[in-house]
């Protein structure tokens, strides 16, 4: 299936290429580029390193949430409704409905980064598998796995979202919970053939190198080539796009917030927190404007290390 | 051209694949349509509806018919007990406001991206390379729902510069039109110039290094003449592809901005559809959004095909 290679979407892949510098070919396929030398060079740097103590913080205010000195993030405090931060020790205010706002966004990191790391584990888990059998043993399994990501991939991936959810958890008298895994199961339906594309573009690389082919004459299964051999140096590539897809998912979440079918009110998501802020602009903008910046930071952060783990590994295959 | 022909195969397989898709997604909507359409009318009637319908004819029967029909221009019709009103009507209105919307943020953002791109290129390593770097990178990371409410928020009610919501036909008041769809526009185009931006500045960078520059440099011409004429095109082809494939980002960003500044588009519809449970106006809308894109980005390959000779020779 030679033919298969030459797939129009991968095309800028032929276009010629200098000699002189090597072009990025992530960077040639739209992906987030790298900025900055040290993030080039694969180092971390110093906003690397901000990046990094950023997730770190958020990371641990969304698993210490039961535990810390913060008031419940549905309890309702009139005197505090629509007022500015730094209101009678509310440090960022209070919400339309008097909802302390540090307590709400520290809540709502626990959901928005479960529905991200859980829903890109399942793209990661699945789209890996797939990617990995399709790019390994070429062939009809290929044709027909392909040929389910670029299904999936004819939505556009919000729309995709949108009618998943829709469909398995909308209406009255759906369950917060019920709400939370069908949002995981969709985004990760998404982000399915997104990784399945990138683990088959390195698998195909790697599947051709010399120490596949020594590892099957010393009479290795396929099964100890594809995941001993093959997995290893497939998995940094795929690392740095799911640290995008998190980034990505977090965004998606808060559009279909906006649309009505994120996080079930009154648990609280980054992305339902804006939702809920939108009616609440004119008086009290501060609850929109404080949502977006914890979703800046953590997306600029994940976009960042995404990119030094791509520089620092060398992935150069397109597949956003 | 074997090519399109192949190409067009490929496409009649996705679209068949995408529609099948959403009508078994669709026949799994939770409750019963009929209820949203008659709740509290005596069984019979409902029976009759959903014999109507053809609600209990098994499911290959009623894609078919659904196939049937939205090829002919039948999307179906919104349930209402007072009469059916058809959904192509609707989109026939709406399409044009989202088609308007997407338009006018491509274009800004290339006018933007397409400057900055080749300019960051020239001068790759300067302080206003490296500066516009990181202000793309900043621009990607805020999502476009976000950057609309704060705009709305500062542009449209502190400044109260722009209206923050309705629409305006062209045909009617051109300028209350360009005013009205200037926010929504710029929310989606923000990140978009970033994305375009860096494309453009690393393909060029490496066509910069080919010998026909060197050649074209070497010949005199100026430097703005080998930018714009000689560098700048075949940079262009990728950035037609990129183009394509992000218009699906695009669609899902408009579903949502559309709804933000209350754009009466295809988003809007969509929104429209999902909250009051109209399940055929749902299937109709998602399937034409699909084929939407899917149609694009065959054009998008086709064109690529045609503009440049190398992947036509490549090919064959």
């Amino acid at each position: 299936m030679p033919d298969r290679d030459l797939d129009l979407v991968e095309m800028p892949s032929l276009t010629p290429v200098s000699t002189m510098e090597p072009v990025d070919l992530v960077q040639a396929d739209g992906g987030v580029p790298l900025t900055g030398r040290r993030a080039r060079q694969g180092k971390l740097g110093v906003v690397g390193w901000l990046a990094l103590s950023w997730l770190a913080i958020v990371v641990l205010l969304a698993v210490l949430a039961p535990v810390l000195p913060i008031d419940d993030p549905n309890k309702v405090t009139a005197a505090i409704a629509r007022q500015p931060p730094g209101t009678d020790g509310h440090i960022l205010g209070g919400d339309g409905l008097g909802r302390d706002m540090l307590s709400r966004l520290i809540w709502g990191a626990r959901a928005s980064l479960l529905i991200g790391t859980l829903s890109v584990l399942l793209g990661l888990v699945l789209g890996g598998l797939f990617g990995l059998v399709a790019g390994y043993f070429r062939g009809k399994s290929d044709v027909v796995l392909t040929g389910g990501f670029d299904v999936l991939l004819s939505f556009p991936q919000l729309v995709l979202a949108l009618t998943l959810v829709t469909v398995f958890a909308s209406g009255e008298g759906v369950s917060a919970t019920r709400r939370m895994v069908v949002l995981i199961l969709a985004l990760g339906v998404v982000s399915i053939p997104v990784l399945g594309r990138i683990t088959r573009a390195n698998t195909m690389t790697w599947s051709q190198r010399e120490f596949v082919l020594a590892s099957r004459a010393l009479g290795a299964k396929q099964r100890e080539i594809m995941f001993r051999e093959v997995l290893p140096n497939v998995l940094p590539a795929m690392f740095s796009i799911a640290l995008l897809g998190v980034a990505v998912v977090i965004v998606a979440e808060g559009g279909l917030s906006l649309l009505g079918v994120g996080t079930q009110l009154p648990r609280p998501s980054w992305g339902n927190i804006i939702a809920e802020g939108r009616s609440e602009l004119r008086d009290a903008p501060h609850i929109v404007i404080e949502g977006t910046v914890v979703i800046f930071f953590t997306v600029f952060a994940l976009n960042y290390l995404g990119d030094v783990v791509r520089a620092r590994f060398d992935v150069r295959e397109s597949a956003l | 051209m074997p090519v399109l022909v192949r190409r067009l195969v490929h496409l009649m397989v996705v679209l068949f694949c995408v529609t099948l898709f959403v009508a078994l997604l669709t026949s799994m909507l939770p409750g019963d349509p009929v209820n949203a359409i008659a709740g509290f009318a005596p069984e019979e009637q409902k029976d009759e509806i959903r014999d109507r319908l053809g609600l209990d004819d098994p499911i290959p029967v009623q894609y078919g018919r659904w196939v049937r029909d939205f090829v002919t221009g039948d999307l179906g019709s919104y349930w209402t007990v007072t009469g059916d009103r058809p959904v192509a009507e609707r989109v026939a209105e709406a399409l044009p406001v989202s088609l308007q919307l997407m338009f006018y943020a491509q274009l800004l953002a290339l006018v933007f991206a397409i400057p900055i791109g080749v300019a960051t290129a020239y001068r790759a390593g300067s302080r206003f390379d490296r500066g516009s770097n990181a202000t793309a990178f900043g621009l990607i990371a805020i999502p476009n729902f976000a950057l609309a409410l704060v705009l709305a928020y500062y542009v449209g009610v502190q400044l109260d510069w722009l209206p923050v919501s309705g629409y305006v036909a062209p045909s009617e008041d051109f300028v209350e039109h360009l005013r009205r769809m200037a926010l929504p526009a710029i929310s989606l185009a923000v990140g978009q110039i970033a994305v375009y931006m860096r494309l453009l500045r690393s393909d060029m960078i490496a066509t910069l290094q080919e010998d026909f520059i060197t050649m074209a440099k070497s010949k005199g011409l100026s430097p703005r003449r080998v930018l714009w004429r000689h560098a700048l095109r075949p940079s262009s082809l990728t950035l037609l592809t990129v183009a394509g494939l992000n218009v699906g980002t695009l669609i899902g960003s408009a579903v949502v901005i559309e709804v933000i500044f209350s754009l009466p588009g295809v988003g809007s519809l969509l929104y429209e559809a999902i909250t009051a449970r109209q399940y055929i106006a749902f299937q109709s809308l998602v399937a034409i959004i699909a084929i939407g894109y899917v149609v694009l980005n065959f054009l998008v390959d086709v064109l690529y095909a045609v503009l440049d000779p190398r992947i036509r020779h490549a090919r064959s």
